[in-house]
């Protein structure tokens, strides 16, 4: 049974959680598991996405429970790919916080949560059964809570009060949505529901509990009227907590809404135009918002809701070159806003502070560094043939054929806006001259660092450049990537076939 | 709340509610019962005692730091998930015993995993109680 | 029974969205509380409620003979319950640490992050 290798990223994940604990009192210890043990996960996700590549999708029955009754594992070309941009960022991540993480943090095992915490996202990537879903989103956010109130600083527990009380409302609705939909059907299995939820006749209430999903994934993901939390809290915690957040967990909500509306609430029309609104509306609120900050993560924050628009409107479309646009901009958003914060947290390390007002002069002290940051400030922009550009053109191509020109419209003004927000970055912090800044007791400048922790600091951003410059320059192969994903999506019934695969072999 | 009534009642109390989560354990998987809720009765036998007795004292009862609990039920837990994979089966598949072993009937790795469970809950549990009152 | 269970999650929710609408750090964790109790009560009540046996076949038979109990539910609260034991176990200890760090309680003096800086 060579399909079982598909939950390998998981169980590494779950491991090395265990190892971390059990490590408890060395950090040197720890230090190492953890970037051992993100290698492996790396080199797992790769093998499990080639086995997908070549042999379609694969499908785990746990406890040997035949769906519907079992909690199913499906690992879809969508699911192995999500997995391994995971740990593609959860490695550089890794590396980067045994630097840049302070000891105080690191011995209440931050390290053992944020295993926790990538496991919870495989999880949720995997799993085919949408009870299952809710139980790892509970896993991600309870770790996404220690992390985030990891160290207890003031304003890093103002925002962990309201980081936490949005997702746990979100939560709540999720569930609430939920038991209404097990109540309407009796099933939990998402292939099962899907088939189950068009034979339904009160449709009226399957709208109302689409929509409550839509809520509570909405939530999750910051998109346009729900987003407060976002701005007031991810730019509390150390940049590397912010990296993967900002990479990773809303963009869990985004793959949630994916799946959902591709496989169970399918082809509504109201529904469409909702997610097509917000998504226009979370662009154009997303997008002034970052330009009035001053503060970078701030900025970067506000830049992460504007971008979320882009693949909820490409939901919103729902033609096969929408979706392959929305799949291809998810690949290069996780990437790249990871990357993103992780430059935040360099520059507070070579400035010792994030305001760009005070910032500056970075390009004549550190050439070479800012050469290395102009890759993926760039590749957020999308200036061609960098990553940013390509899914752009999908999107801007669904949406003339849609005829929908007022995301057209929204998805031109996003992109300038960006490319405002970015050379306005660029010109006060790498170009303007630094105002003096008064530096913290302990801060440790960049400096004085030995050169293993700086190599440790400049490595992960440089190795996240790289994908992206593969993202950009490869965009051939992402392209096919995402169209056969799309493929996959819009033709739900292959997902269904390979879920129930063992019933139709048994007739 | 250090009355006489409470603390000699703690005393009896304290091995009757742990046998009494052991047994809660093991009958779990067909009746009710099982790691969780054992696993809390557990952590109350220990927090009554804490009660009764003073933080220190629960402590010095349970020898070890309740935090240390987690990972090795964790690794029981994970251990009994794991271990269908080498019997070519899909994660988490109950394996039996093929004859059961009198008086204690038969066993199976689902034990092992409530096993893991029951020591994770009383980790957590009292990691939880412990820092709460400790900083109270 | 239904129409009771019905009317009880109605003001559950309502009472838990009041709670997490006040001002106050302590509320905000009672209506959290509320709220996961109303949902908990929500799932029961959606997975119909039977007077039946529970669904446990006999040794003797191979099915089911007479009206059971749906399981699936109950397991769904109880993971449900024991999520949320480790949430508000975990809302009540930051709370706390918020409450000493901040010094006050009210929510509308958490405006820090929200200051440009």
């Amino acid at each position: 049974m060579s399909n079982l290798i598909i939950l390998c990223p998981l169980l590494i994940h779950l491991l090395f959680s265990i190892l971390l604990m059990f490590a408890w009192r060395s950090l040197k210890w720890q230090k190492s598991l953890t970037i051992i043990g993100n290698s492996f996960a790396l080199v797992a996700s790769i093998w499990v996405f080639i086995f997908i590549y070549e042999n379609g999708t694969q499908t785990v029955q746990s406890g040997n429970w035949e769906a519907p009754f079992g909690i199913t594992f499906v690992a879809d070309m969508l699911a192995a790919t999500l997995v391994l941009l995971t740990c593609i960022s959860g490695f550089a991540v890794a590396i980067f916080s045994v630097v840049s993480v302070i000891k105080a943090r690191l011995k209440f095992g931050y390290f053992s949560v944020f295993h926790f915490l990538l496991m919870g996202l495989t999880g949720a990537f995997l799993t085919g059964d949408i009870f299952n879903l809710y139980v790892w989103f509970e896993i991600i956010i309870i770790s996404s809570f220690v992390l985030i109130s990891l160290g207890g600083e003031r304003n890093q527990l103002e925002g962990a009060v309201k980081y936490f009380t949005l997702n746990i409302l979100a939560s709540m609705i999720f569930l609430t949505a939920l038991g209404v939909l097990y109540g309407l059907t009796g099933t939990l299995n998402m292939a099962d529901l899907s088939q189950k939820i068009v034979l339904l006749e009160n449709q009226a209430l399957v709208e109302i509990c689409a929509v409550l999903f839509l809520v509570g994934f909405g939530i999750k993901s910051a998109v346009f009227p729900l987003y407060f939390w976002l701005p007031a809290s991810y730019h509390t915690p150390p940049s590397a907590v912010s990296a993967i957040f900002a990479g990773l967990l809303t963009k869990v909500g985004v793959y949630a809404l994916i799946r959902v509306f591709t496989l169970i609430f399918v082809g509504d029309l109201f529904l469409e135009t909702l997610l097509i609104s917000i998504a226009i509306l979370s662009i154009f609120s997303g997008g002034i918002g970052a330009l009035i900050q001053n503060n970078i993560r701030k900025v970067f924050s506000y830049l992460i809701i504007c971008h979320i628009g882009f693949m909820i409107g490409g939901l919103g479309l729902f033609t096969s070159v929408a979706i392959a646009g929305t799949i291809f901009y998810l690949i290069h958003d996780i990437i790249v806003k990871t990357n993103l914060f992780l430059i935040s947290g360099l520059i507070y390390r070579l400035r010792s502070t994030s305001s760009l007002k005070k910032l500056g002069g970075l390009y004549s002290e550190y050439p070479k560094i800012s050469l290395l940051l102009a890759i993926p400030l760039f590749s957020l922009v999308g200036i061609p043939p960098l990553s940013g550009f390509w899914p752009k053109i999908s999107l801007l191509l669904a949406g003339f054929e849609r005829e929908n020109y007022w995301f057209v419209g929204a998805v031109i003004f996003g992109s300038l806006i960006t490319l405002v927000i970015i050379a306005k970055v660029w010109s006060e912090a790498f170009w303007k001259n630094p105002q003096p800044v008064k530096k913290w007791k302990n801060f440790v400048d960049f400096c004085e660092l030995k050169h293993i922790q700086k190599a440790q600091l400049i490595f992960p951003i440089a190795f996240l450049s790289v994908v992206s410059l593969y993202i950009g320059f490869g965009a051939e192969h992402i392209q096919q990537l995402s169209e056969r994903i799309a493929m996959e999506l819009m033709d739900n019934q292959q997902y269904i076939d390979a879920v129930f695969k063992t019933r139709a072999n048994a007739r | 709340m250090k009355t006489i009534i409470l603390r000699t009642a703690s005393d009896f109390l304290l091995p009757v509610l742990l046998l009494f989560s052991l047994f809660i354990l093991l009958r779990g998987h067909y009746l009710p019962g099982g790691g969780f809720i054992g696993g809390l009765v557990a952590a109350i036998a220990f927090v009554l005692d804490a009660f009764a007795n003073g933080l220190k004292n629960a402590k010095s009862l349970l020898k070890i730091h309740p935090g240390f609990l987690m990972p090795v039920g964790l690794s029981l837990a994970f251990l009994s998930a794991i271990s269908p994979l080498f019997f070519d089966l899909p994660i988490m598949t109950g394996l039996w015993a093929s004859e059961p072993i009198p008086v204690i009937g038969n066993l199976g790795s689902a034990l092992i995993f409530d096993t893991g469970v029951y020591l994770v809950v009383i980790g957590a549990a009292l990691t939880i109680i412990f820092t709460i009152s400790e900083t109270a | 029974m239904e129409i009771l269970l019905a009317i009880v999650t109605g003001i559950l929710y309502a009472a838990g969205i009041y709670m997490m609408l006040r001002r106050s750090l302590v509320k905000l964790i009672l209506g959290i509380i509320l709220l996961g109790n109303g949902v908990n009560l929500l799932i029961f009540l959606l997975g119909r409620i039977t007077k039946g046996k529970p669904p446990i076949i006999p040794e003797e038979a191979k099915v089911f003979e007479e009206l059971y109990a749906d399981p699936v539910p109950q397991a769904l609260i109880l993971t449900a319950i024991v999520i949320s034991f480790g949430l508000q176990a975990f809302a009540i200890i930051l709370v706390k640490r918020a409450y000493k760090v901040l010094g006050t309680d009210d929510l509308d003096q958490l405006n820090t992050t929200d200051e440009d800086s």
